[in-house]
């Protein structure tokens, strides 16, 4: 199906003449009128005005494209889609329908650029289109140059397409969200080299941290070809590898203006970029794609270059808490082992003195034990100990012998004396216990 | 190594000297290389204002900075 390069060849209306001038305004095309024409000027060689002069289908066909080409300049259609079929060699073919009327309709795809995406059957749609004829087939159809549906119907259904694309391929997973650096060294900025975005992130930058590096990289951010460039522009950061965020955005528009921020190449480049990214798109009520896949979402420009550097005052104060904290450290360590040795030193001398009481209790005791069993506690009651000459203790009759020595141990002294005889013990005694 | 290794890590330096006791010769290194990442951290905080510059690809893929008037 090749519709459009099977126009006829221009030299058939050399080949043949003219059944009208097209310049002049069309009255009456009917077989009869023309007859009636050929007739009232009585010029037999008319073509088509007898049997003999009988047109080709040719010629009538390219006569009526002429003629509907030249009654009728663009006009915006408006009806439902139907039949889309989109042909393997990009172009589409379609009908748009009326309640009781449709017309053929074909759009060339060169001329599809500006479409959002492919529009879906029983879309109410407007359509710019050409009315014309094809003569291969003799029909009545539109060469349409431009097409939206009713409302943002088409807008609405191309993001809600690449946003599945995205998600399917979970480039939309929180996950993915990586912190941003807190002290960026260099931001790189994608966005209009004259547009009010730079301006904005420049003078919120110098005002909060005026240390940091601020690289434009200028990027066509709407109109065609702009969704390459900013494509383009992340690419050449993110090969670049000199920034520590990244700011793609262009201050607030009109939805076509802030389209190529829903592209999905743009939000596909964003989302492979190794660099933290920020998206600032001024716009109140859409998300963009590229807010879906940026790593940070600002409102605006000014919001975005907030979120990218700290307050350089806050920052030094910050460091200079840390460097407090440091040396309070380092002091506490050193305070800690002298509370050690302090608290050793207390411990040793408690310990100490608790042993040598606990010593001290026990010998009192031991001694009292003692005593109670020494046998001069014995003597003092009023009893005598004997003992041989060695000082062993005679305890028994046995142990004496008479005419032996013996030493008699009493309270205040001992006594000299001499066994002279041993008596038995009584045996009655010794049964009776 | 980047700000933000720097400052956790003297943070880490600080929690450690804080929470247990190290043996002094430890203190003391940690205490060293928090005050040296400190210095490092801080190195970026007292440069002066930076300017804006444009990002230029070259046709070799290489790049160069371009001063830029704003």
């Amino acid at each position: 199906m090749k519709r459009g390069s099977r126009r006829p060849a221009p030299q058939t209306e050399l080949l043949e003449p003219q059944l009208f001038p097209v310049a002049e305004p069309p009255r009456a095309y009917g077989p009869r009128s023309i007859m009636a024409a050929a007739m009232s000027l009585a010029v037999p060689q008319i073509p088509g005005t007898s049997p003999e002069s009988a047109v080709s289908v040719e010629l009538l066909t390219q006569q009526a494209k002429d003629v509907i080409e030249g009654a009728f300049p663009r006009i915006w259609i408006r009806g439902e889609m139907s039949d889309f079929k989109p042909h393997r060699n990009g172009h589409w073919y379609f009908c748009l329908r009326g309640a009781s009327a449709q017309i053929k309709c074909v759009m060339w795809s060169r001329d599809q650029r500006g479409v959002p995406t492919a529009p879906e059957d029983g879309m109410q749609v407007v359509a710019l289109g050409q009315p014309t004829v094809y003569p291969a087939q003799g029909a009545l159809q539109c060469t349409i140059y431009a097409i939206d549906a009713v409302g943002d119907g088409l807008w609405r259904k191309a993001l809600d397409e690449a946003t599945a694309r995205l998600r399917a391929d979970g480039l939309l997973e929180p996950s993915r969200k990586r912190a941003l650096p807190r002290f960026p060294r260099r931001v790189a900025v994608i966005t209009s080299p004259d547009g009010a975005a730079l301006r904005d992130i420049i003078a919120v930058m110098r005002r909060r941290c005026p240390t940091v590096e601020i690289v434009l990289v200028p990027a066509k951010v709407q109109g065609d070809g702009a969704p390459a460039d900013l494509a383009r522009a992340i690419d050449c950061v993110a090969r670049w590898g000199h920034a520590d965020t990244v700011i793609i955005g262009r201050g607030g528009g009109a939805r076509e203006d802030l389209w190529a921020f829903n592209s999905e190449i743009v939000a596909r480049s964003l989302a492979a970029c190794a660099i933290p990214t920020i998206s600032a798109v001024g716009h109140e009520v859409d998300i963009t794609l590229c807010d879906l896949v940026a790593d940070h979402r600002a409102a605006t420009p000014s919001a975005a270059a907030e979120a990218a550097v700290p307050v350089l005052a806050e920052a030094r104060a910050e460091a200079a808490a840390m460097l407090l904290a440091l040396r309070e450290a380092l002091v506490r360590q050193v305070q800690r082992r002298r509370d050690r040795v302090e608290r050793a030193a207390h411990d040793l001398h408690v310990g100490v003195t608790r042993t040598t009481e606990r010593r001290s209790a026990r010998m009192t005791a031991i001694a009292g034990k003692l005593h109670a069993l020494s046998p001069l506690a014995t003597l003092a009651r009023g009893y005598a100990v004997a003992r041989d000459a060695s000082g062993a203790t005679l305890a028994s009759t046995s142990d004496f012998v008479p005419g032996v020595d013996f030493d008699l141990l009493l309270r205040d002294g001992t006594v000299r004396a001499t066994t002279r005889s041993v008596l038995d013990a009584a045996p009655a005694a010794e049964e009776r216990t | 190594m980047s700000y933000e290794t720097d400052i956790a890590r003297i943070e880490t330096i600080v929690g450690e000297l804080e929470r247990s006791e190290v043996p002094l010769d430890d203190a003391l290194r940690l205490f060293e290389e928090g005050i040296e990442r400190l210095r490092a951290a801080s190195a970026a905080l007292m440069q002066a204002e930076a300017r804006v510059r444009k990002l230029i690809e070259e046709s070799d893929g290489g790049f160069t900075l371009a001063d830029f008037e704003s």
